[in-house]
C-alpha cells in the first residue's frame, strides 16, 4: 500500500506490506534506524517515536494507520555537531551504556516533557487538578515504560532533569 | 613489531607517570554523539543490496524428532526457503571456541530453535516461520523437574577439616536453605546477524560479546575454516553474557544466504531470545556458617544445586565468591546439576556471585543477628590473613575499608532494630553485603598507531557491550602517548583487528587496555630513541616529547606512522595470587505493613577495584550492578511450565526487569586502589562487581526494616505480607 508520511519534516512517500509496523517502516524502508527494536510488543520504549507531537511505541502501530501524520524520530532531534539539550546532557550524564534503548529513552523523555508542560498528571501525582512538581518521581514514573536493561537510570534521570528547561519545560501547548 | 608481556612480574606504574591526565577523568564516551543521535549502527541495522529475511522456528514440544514440511508454506508470497542444516541446540557457551550441541532433527528442549525460513519481506518470513507444518515424533520420558531428576551430576570440589564437627562444636550456627530463579540476561537488543558470502567466504554483522571466539564457534557450526569468517559486532545493544557464543540466528542467517546465495538478515524475536540462547540456572543453596563467640568462623559450607541440558559443560560457579571472600578453616562444597529437558544455562551477568552471594551474604546477615554483632563488623572480622582453601597471598584487597567508608557515607550509624524504624504504614530498615568477583587476566592483542600530526589510532577486536571499552582504550592509548583524548580514534568488533580478550567475566578492560598498553609503551621506547634519552626519561605531553634535555614536538621526530601491537597473555601472577575485586553495597528500603510491597529508597556502593580506568564509565557498570541486584532480589525470575519445561514468560511485559521507578538514589564511591599483580594498568574487573551481592544488601534491609527474611528469591510481596 502507498503511504505518505511526514518524517523529521520531510515527506516520504513509501508501498509498504499493510502488515508493516510503524517501526518497521522507519528502519526498513526509510533507514532511520535510530528507533529501536528491543520486543516489537510494547513492552520496553526503545522503538518511542513521537507522532503529531505525542510518544507512542511506533512497534504497536501499523504504518499504513499514519497517513499524513507527522512523525519525529530520533534523528530529527538533532545530529552529532548539532546534538539537542537532551542529547548532550545523556552524553554529560552518560546516560546510556549500550545505547541501545537510548534513542527511545530520549524521544520518550522529549515527549513527556510536553505532557509535563501540559499539566498532565501521572500516577504519582497527589493532585490530579494542579501543575504537578518535576520531581524525581515524576520523572521515573512517566520514564518507566521506557526498559534500559544497562540499568543507566540515574544518568537518564539526571539528564532529562537538567536538559528539560531547554526542552520547553513549562511551555503549554497552545492547542491543549 | 609486537610488544610482548607475560604477567609473571610485578610491573612498574607507568601510567601514574605519564601525567597527560587522560586516564581514570570522568571521560564522556567519544561514541556518545553516535548513541544519542541513533547514527550508532547495530547489527539489525545493516542492509545488504537483494537481502532477503530469514526467522527462525521453535520446537513446540520438549522431546522427540521432527520434520518439516515445506509443502505447508512453498507457495506463500515471498517464500525462499526453509532449512533445518548446521542447527545449534543453543547458544555456545563463553570461551567454549568450538561448536555448540547439534542435535540435528532431534529436539531436547521446548523452544529449541530447529528450521529457519527466509523470505522477501520481514513479513512475509514471519508468517511463514508461524504457517510452517512440522511433524513432530513425540519421545516421551523427558524431565523438567529440577527436584525429581534422574540424572544428576554430582561433586564434591572443597572438603576441608570437618564441617560437621565445627557446626556441631560453634558457639553460633546459621543453617539455612536459599532459592534462586533462573534469570535472563534480556540485552534489550536482541540477538541479529546479516550474513554474506562471498563464494566461501563469510562475512557476518553480529552482536557479539567474543569475536575471536565466536568465529570459531560459527565455523565449527558451519563445517568451514575459520579463516574464511570475518565477524563485525562494533556496537552490542548489551549481552550480559547472552552475547558470549555463537547464538542460533548466526547459523540460521549463514545457512539461509549459502543456500539462496543472498545476504540473509535474521534478527531473533523477543522470546526467541528468552527461549533459545541460555538462561541462568535457578538454584537451590545451602548455607552452613560456625562461628565461635566472637563470632569468627571456624566453618562454612556451600552446597548448591542447579539444573541444565545434558552435554552442556557449563555450570553456574555459585560458590566463586565463598571460597576466599571469609576464613573458617573447615569448609565444604557440594555441587548437584540436574539434567533437564529444558532450555541450556550459561552464563548471566556474574555467573556465579550474581547467585551465590544473594545466599552468603544473607546468611552472614543471619549470622550477625544472631551472635549480635553489627553486620559490618562481623564482616571485618572474618576477612581471612590467606586465602583459606589454597593458602595464597591476596593481591590488592579493600574489603574493609569499603565497609567502613561505606558505612560512614551511607549513615549506617543510624540503623535500627529490626522493626525499630516505622513512617506511617512504612517499615523503613538499611541492609549491607559485601562484594567479590574474581580478577581474571585474558590473553589479549592490539595495534597502536601513533601520526605525526599528533593523532592516534587503536585497533582491536574487543568489543564495547556498553561496558565503556571505546572510552578506556581511548584513554589508555592518549595517557600512554601524551594526545589529548580527542586525538585517539578507536577501532572495534571486527575479526579482522588484532584478536582481544572480548567482553566477558569482567576481564575486557584490564586485558584490552593492557594490550594497548603494551602497544603505546613500544611506540614510547621508539620515540625515547629517536629523541636520544632511555624510555624511562620520556616524557610526552600534548603532543611534544621531552628527555634528555631535548624537547622535540611529535612532528620533528617521525617520518611517518608508528606502528605497533600490544599482546598481554596471563602469568605465574594469575596462579600465585588470589586476586579480586572487592565492595560494600548498602540499601535503605522501606517495606509496607499492609501489602509487603518493597520500595527501595536509595542504595550507596563502595567500590575497589584497582586503577578506576574511567569513573564515569565505571560508575555507569556499578549502576547497573546494583540495579540488577534489586532486580534479582525484588523481580527476576523465569517460569518453566511443570508439564513441557517451556519457558512461560518469555518477554519483557511478564518477565520483569527493573524500570526507571524501581531504580532508586544509589551513590557511588571508589576506593583508590592499585593492583600491581593483575595487570600493567593494575586496574581489576568492575562490570560484574556492581551485581556481586547487592541483592542480599536489599533482602538484608527488608529483614531489618520488618522482620521477615526471605531466603527464596525474588522477595515478591507473597513472601513478606503472611509474616508481618
Ligand atoms: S520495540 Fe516497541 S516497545 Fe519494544
Ligand atoms: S543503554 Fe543499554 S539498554 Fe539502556
Amino acid at each position: 500500500m502507498k503511504i505518505t508520511l511526514s518524517v523529521n519534516g520531510e515527506g516520504r512517500s513509501l508501498d509498504v506490506d499493510p502488515r508493516t509496523s510503524l517501526l518497521d517502516a522507519l528502519r526498513d524502508h526509510l533507514d532511520l534506524t535510530g528507533s529501536k527494536k528491543g520486543c516489537d510488543h510494547g513492552q520496553c520504549g526503545a522503538c518511542t517515536a513521537l507522532v503529531n507531537g505525542r510518544r507512542i511505541n511506533s512497534c504497536l502501530t501499523l504504518a499504513v494507520m499514519h497517513e499524513g501524520d507527522e512523525i519525529t524520530t530520533i534523528e530529527g532531534l538533532g545530529e552529532p555537531g548539532a546534538l539537542s539539550p537532551l542529547q548532550k546532557a545523556f552524553v554529560r550524564h552518560d546516560g546510556y551504556q549500550c545505547g541501545y534503548c537510548t534513542p527511545g529513552q530520549i524521544v520518550s523523555a522529549k515527549g513527556m516533557i510536553a505532557e509535563f508542560s501540559n499539566g498532565w498528571p501521572s500516577h504519582v501525582s497527589e493532585d490530579l487538578e494542579a501543575v504537578p512538581d518535576f520531581s524525581e518521581a515524576e520523572i521515573k514514573e512517566r520514564m518507566s515504560g521506557n526498559l534500559c536493561r544497562c540499568s543507566a537510570y540515574p544518568g537518564i534521570c539526571a539528564a532529562i532533569r537538567d536538559a528539560a528547561p531547554d526542552e520547553g519545560l513549562g511551555e503549554r501547548e497552545a492547542a491543549e | 613489531m609486537t610488544e610482548q608481556l607475560k604477567m609473571d612480574e610485578v610491573q612498574p606504574r607507568l601510567l601514574d607517570e605519564t601525567g597527560q591526565g587522560a586516564i581514570t577523568r570522568p571521560m564522556d564516551r567519544p561514541e556518545g554523539a553516535l548513541k544519542v543521535s541513533g547514527r550508532a549502527t547495530y547489527a539489525a541495522e545493516y542492509k545488504a543490496a537483494n537481502m532477503a529475511y530469514g526467522v527462525m522456528v521453535r520446537a513446540a514440544i520438549t522431546r522427540g524428532s521432527y520434520t518439516v514440511d515445506e509443502a505447508s508454506v512453498k507457495d506463500m508470497e515471498g517464500f525462499l526457503g526453509v532449512w533445518t542444516d548446521h542447527m545449534i541446540r543453543n547458544s555456545a557457551q563463553g570461551t567454549m571456541n568450538t561448536n555448540p550441541v547439534q542435535p540435528g532433527l532431534n529436539i531436547q528442549y521446548f523452544g529449541q530453535p530447529i528450521a529457519v525460513v527466509a523470505a522477501e519481506t520481514f513479513e512475509q518470513a514471519r508468517h511463514i516461520a508461524h504457517a510452517l507444518r512440522i511433524d513432530y515424533t513425540s519421545e516421551e520420558g523427558f524431565e523438567v523437574d529440577p527436584e525429581t531428576a534422574s540424572q544428576v551430576d554430582e561433586s564434591v570440589p572443597v572438603d576441608q577439616g570437618d564441617l560437621d564437627r565445627a557446626m556441631a562444636d560453634a558457639a553460633f550456627t546459621v543453617d539455612a536453605t536459599y532459592t534462586t530463579k533462573p534469570h535472563n540476561s534480556a540485552p534489550m537488543e536482541p540477538h541479529a546477524s546479516l550474513a554474506e558470502w562471498d563464494g566461501e567466504r563469510l562475512t557476518l554483522h553480529g552482536s557479539y560479546q567474543m569475536l575471536k571466539y565466536n568465529r570459531n564457534e560459527l565455523a565449527d557450526s558451519l563445517g568451514m575454516d575459520a579463516a574464511n569468517v570475518r565477524i563485525l559486532s562494533p556496537y552490542v545493544g548489551g549481552g550480559f553474557g547472552s552475547k558470549l557464543g555463537i547464538a542460533p540466528e548466526a547459523i540460521g542467517a549463514a545457512v539461509a544466504a549459502k543456500a539462496l546465495k543472498r545476504p540473509v538478515r535474521c534478527v531473533l524475536a523477543r522470546q526467541q531470545v528468552f527461549q533459545m540462547v541460555v538462561r541462568r540456572t535457578e538454584t537451590r543453596q545451602r548455607l552452613r556458617l560456625a562461628a565461635d563467640a566472637d563470632g569468627r568462623l571456624t566453618g562454612v559450607g556451600h552446597d548448591n544445586w542447579q539444573s541444565n541440558l545434558p552435554d552442556e559443560q557449563f555450570a553456574e560457579p555459585v560458590t566463586a565468591a565463598t571460597h576466599f571472600l571469609y576464613g573458617g578453616e573447615n569448609r565444604r562444597n557440594a555441587q548437584s546439576v540436574a539434567r533437564l529437558n529444558r532450555m541450556a544455562s550459561g552464563s548471566v551477568r556474574a555467573p556465579g556471585e550474581a547467585v551465590g552471594m544473594l545466599a552468603l551474604e544473607n546468611a552472614m546477615d543471619e549470622l550477625a543477628e544472631a551472635t549480635g554483632i553489627d553486620p559490618i563488623e562481623l564482616r571485618i572480622r572474618n576477612i581471612p590473613e590467606i586465602h583459606p582453601e589454597s593458602g595464597k597471598q591476596y593481591s590488592s584487597r579493600s574489603l574493609a575499608q569499603c565497609l567502613k567508608e561505606g558505612a560512614e557515607a551511607f549513615g549506617w550509624q543510624d540503623r535500627q532494630a529490626p522493626k525499630a524504624r516505622r513512617e506511617g504504614e512504612w517499615f523503613v530498615g538499611m541492609g549491607v553485603a559485601s562484594a567479590a568477583r574474581t580478577n581474571i587476566l585474558m590473553e589479549s592483542k592490539a595495534r597502536v598507531t601513533l601520526n605525526p600530526d599528533g593523532t592516534a589510532l587503536v585497533e582491536t577486536d574487543m568489543t564495547d557491550i556498553g561496558t565503556g571499552t571505546y572510552a578506556i582504550l581511548c584513554q589508555i592509548a592518549a595517557e600512554m602517548l601524551g594526545l589529548d583524548p580527542s586525538k585517539v580514534t578507536v577501532m572495534l568488533g571486527d575479526t579482522d583487528l588484532p584478536p582481544a580478550s572480548g567482553s566477558g567475566g569482567s576481564w575486557g578492560a584490564a586485558s584490552s587496555g593492557s594490550s594497548v598498553f603494551l602497544g603505546a609503551k613500544a611506540i614510547r621506547a621508539r620515540l625515547a630513541e629517536r629523541l636520544g634519552c632511555a624510555p624511562e626519561a620520556l616524557r610526552l605531553q600534548d603532543g611534544v616529547a621531552t628527555g634528555g634535555n631535548n624537547r622535540r614536538p611529535l612532528a620533528e621526530l617521525m617520518d611517518g606512522p608508528l606502528v605497533e601491537e600490544g599482546h598481554i597473555q596471563p602469568g605465574s601472577k594469575s596462579d600465585e595470587m588470589a586476586q579480586a575485586s572487592y565492595g560494600a553495597h548498602f540499601a535503605e528500603v522501606a517495606v509496607n505493613s499492609v501489602t509487603g510491597e518493597v520500595r527501595v529508597r536509595r542504595t550507596l556502593s563502595c567500590m575497589a577495584a584497582g586503577r578506576i580506568l574511567n569513573e564515569k564509565t565505571a560508575a555507569s557498570q556499578v549502576h547497573g550492578g546494583m540495579v540488577w541486584g534489586i532486580g534479582s532480589a525484588l523481580h527476576e525470575g523465569v517460569e518453566h511450565d511443570h508439564r513441557t519445561g517451556h519457558v512461560v514468560n518469555d518477554d519483557l511485559a511478564e518477565y520483569h526487569i527493573p524500570v526507571h521507578l524501581d531504580a532508586p538514589r544509589h551513590d557511588v564511591l571508589f576506593i583508590e586502589e592499585r593492583d600491581d599483580h593483575a595487570n600493567p594498568v593494575q586496574a581489576k574487573g568492575i562490570g560484574e562487581l556492581g551485581i556481586s551481592g547487592a541483592g542480599a544488601a536489599v533482602t538484608n534491609a527488608i529483614y531489618n526494616a520488618c522482620g521477615v527474611r526471605v531466603r527464596d528469591y525474588p522477595a515478591t510481596p507473597d513472601k513478606i505480607f503472611p509474616h508481618l
